[in-house]
């Protein structure tokens, strides 16, 4: 039973892709001459290269920040066209090093605009494909209740041992928050208490788990169907840091994928923007 | 061939913080492991055979999981960080005694291992040749035991420190990536990569290839490279 199911399913189909039709790899399905004993190895191995031949789906880079609402949206999407979306998630920064070094992405939604600006001029993005999809906002969240005031005064208060925030050299939201330490006077004082996440995800588990007692992270990351999550945040003033425009653009890969102008579509359609929105985001 | 890079602070602070981090951890687990080991190779109680599973895990945990638990039991209310907390010792996530702990757990195979076969190899019979000269039971193990071991020590600690200096994945989950404290030189060649500072990254990687290629030829020049066997 297993082998007729293997020879009907992707492992045939990647045999015929891989060899042409009525080739010999095959045969064993098309004209049961095999013994069973071979068509069990064959399908075994047909199916160690099928994993190979699922190229055809979309592929996206989202900046880690994005997780929640992108899952939603990913959703929304395959329901509406019946493709398959295969969401990467991480800092914008890798990407780029991932993306200059030939990494298969059709789409990527960074955390900022500076990268979308960087892969067009290198020829690696589509120009005309960019646009901002979220303004990010900035929070300053402690799992703990009333750890975090309303005023970040936290911060001065020195009452604590970790604050946690993203790797500033390669994340957008790791950068806003050494912008609003500058803003407040304390780099200095705070740098012996500060620990990097490699990502903005990375930053929020720290937080999360309680292993540091505060963190920058984003808005979008403590919101739950628009509710905070148990613990304290502030929301830091929009001015103290420059804004996280986060911009979406379609790259060389994608450029021949009609999916991939779909989705751009649909990230700038009224319902989707207002489910942006719902995490936090300006649009 | 890359362009020679300027190598600062933080690049050589990595490199201390690598060569202490592994000695530290390397020096502990030989003191620990070693009766481990010791009883391990001697001991046939199920409880051996439970113990002796256990010590082995780690080798075959990815160190995602590993980092996992450890950053769970370390957290301020976890179980671990709760009992360092009552002894009145600092939260270990971020911290040099928090990576010594999670070192200690990745590398523990790499030094119980070659200790318990080196010991288990030298048989019943040196010790009941001393004990018929009355030597005491910790005699034995100190006069007899360990110099007849010798080359199981040897590679425990070689082995022990070289794959201390080549943990990744348990000191970025528990680490905190901070230059000086926690930025290890793994970390930091993964920093130099994702920022696509290549030449930084090209040196640092070669000297890490270099050290691993030389710890491991010295071994098998000397005839009894510990994995192999």
């Amino acid at each position: 039973m297993w082998v007729n199911g293997a020879c009907n399913g992707i492992a045939v189909r990647v045999a015929r892709a891989l060899t042409g039709p009525g080739s010999g790899a095959v045969e064993g399905c098309a004209g049961r001459s095999g013994t069973g004993r071979s068509r069990v190895w064959l399908g075994g191995l047909l199916w160690l290269v099928a994993g190979m031949a699922y190229g055809d789906s979309l592929k996206v880079a989202v900046a880690a920040n994005f997780t929640a609402p992108m899952q939603k949206i990913a959703a929304i999407f395959e329901q509406q066209t019946g493709q398959h979306l295969t969401l990467v998630f991480g800092g914008t920064g890798k990407f780029y090093a991932q993306i200059r070094n030939g990494a298969p992405f059709d789409v990527l939604l960074a955390a900022d605009q500076a990268t979308a600006e960087k892969l067009v001029q290198q020829g690696l993005a589509q120009p005309d494909s960019r646009f901002v999809y979220a303004t990010g906002r900035l929070v300053l969240w402690s799992a703990m209740p009333r750890r975090v005031d309303a005023a970040g005064n936290v911060l001065r208060s020195g009452d604590w041992q970790h604050l946690a925030l993203a790797n500033p050299q390669l994340a957008p939201y790791g950068a806003a928050a050494m912008q609003v330490l500058d803003h407040m006077g304390l780099t200095a004082a705070l740098q012996p208490k500060l620990v990097r996440g490699e990502d903005i995800g990375q930053t929020w588990q720290f937080v999360a788990s309680g292993n540091a007692d505060l963190g920058f992270v984003a808005y979008s990351q403590v919101l739950r169907d628009g509710k905070p999550l148990p613990g304290s945040l502030w929301l830091v003033p929009a001015n103290w840091y420059a804004p996280i425009r986060q911009e979406a653009v379609v790259l060389a890969a994608g450029k021949n994928n009609p999916a991939a102008g779909q989705l751009m579509r649909l990230l700038r359609s009224d319902a989707i923007r207002a489910l942006i929105r719902s995490y936090g985001y300006g649009t | 061939m890359l362009p020679v890079p300027t190598f600062d602070a933080e690049d050589w602070a990595a490199v201390g913080l690598t060569v202490r981090l592994a000695t530290v951890t390397t020096l502990l687990l030989l003191l620990l492991g070693t009766p481990l080991a010791w009883w391990l190779a001697r001991s046939r109680s199920r409880l051996a055979a439970l113990v002796g599973t256990l010590v082995t895990l780690p080798l075959v945990l990815p160190p995602s999981v590993l980092g996992f638990y450890l950053l769970l039991m370390l957290a301020p209310q976890g179980p671990l960080g709760q009992f360092v907390h009552e002894l009145g010792g600092e939260a270990m996530p971020f911290t040099f005694s928090g990576l010594v702990a999670g070192s200690m757990v990745y590398s523990l195979p790499f030094v119980v291992q070659p200790l318990r076969t080196a010991l288990a190899g030298l048989g019943e019979r040196p010790f009941e040749v001393a004990a018929t000269l009355r030597a005491t039971p910790l005699d034995r193990f100190f006069s007899v035991a360990l110099p007849s071991a010798r080359q199981g020590v040897l590679n425990a600690t070689v082995l022990g420190f070289a794959h201390t200096v080549g943990e990744f994945g348990v000191v970025l989950m528990i680490g905190g990536n901070i230059p000086g404290r926690t930025q290890v030189l793994s970390l930091r060649i993964y920093e130099h990569v994702e920022a696509m500072e290549y030449a930084q990254a090209g040196w640092l990687a070669g000297g890490m290839l270099a050290f691993s290629f030389v710890v491991l030829l010295l071994l098998h020049a000397r005839g009894k490279p510990a994995l192999a066997g």
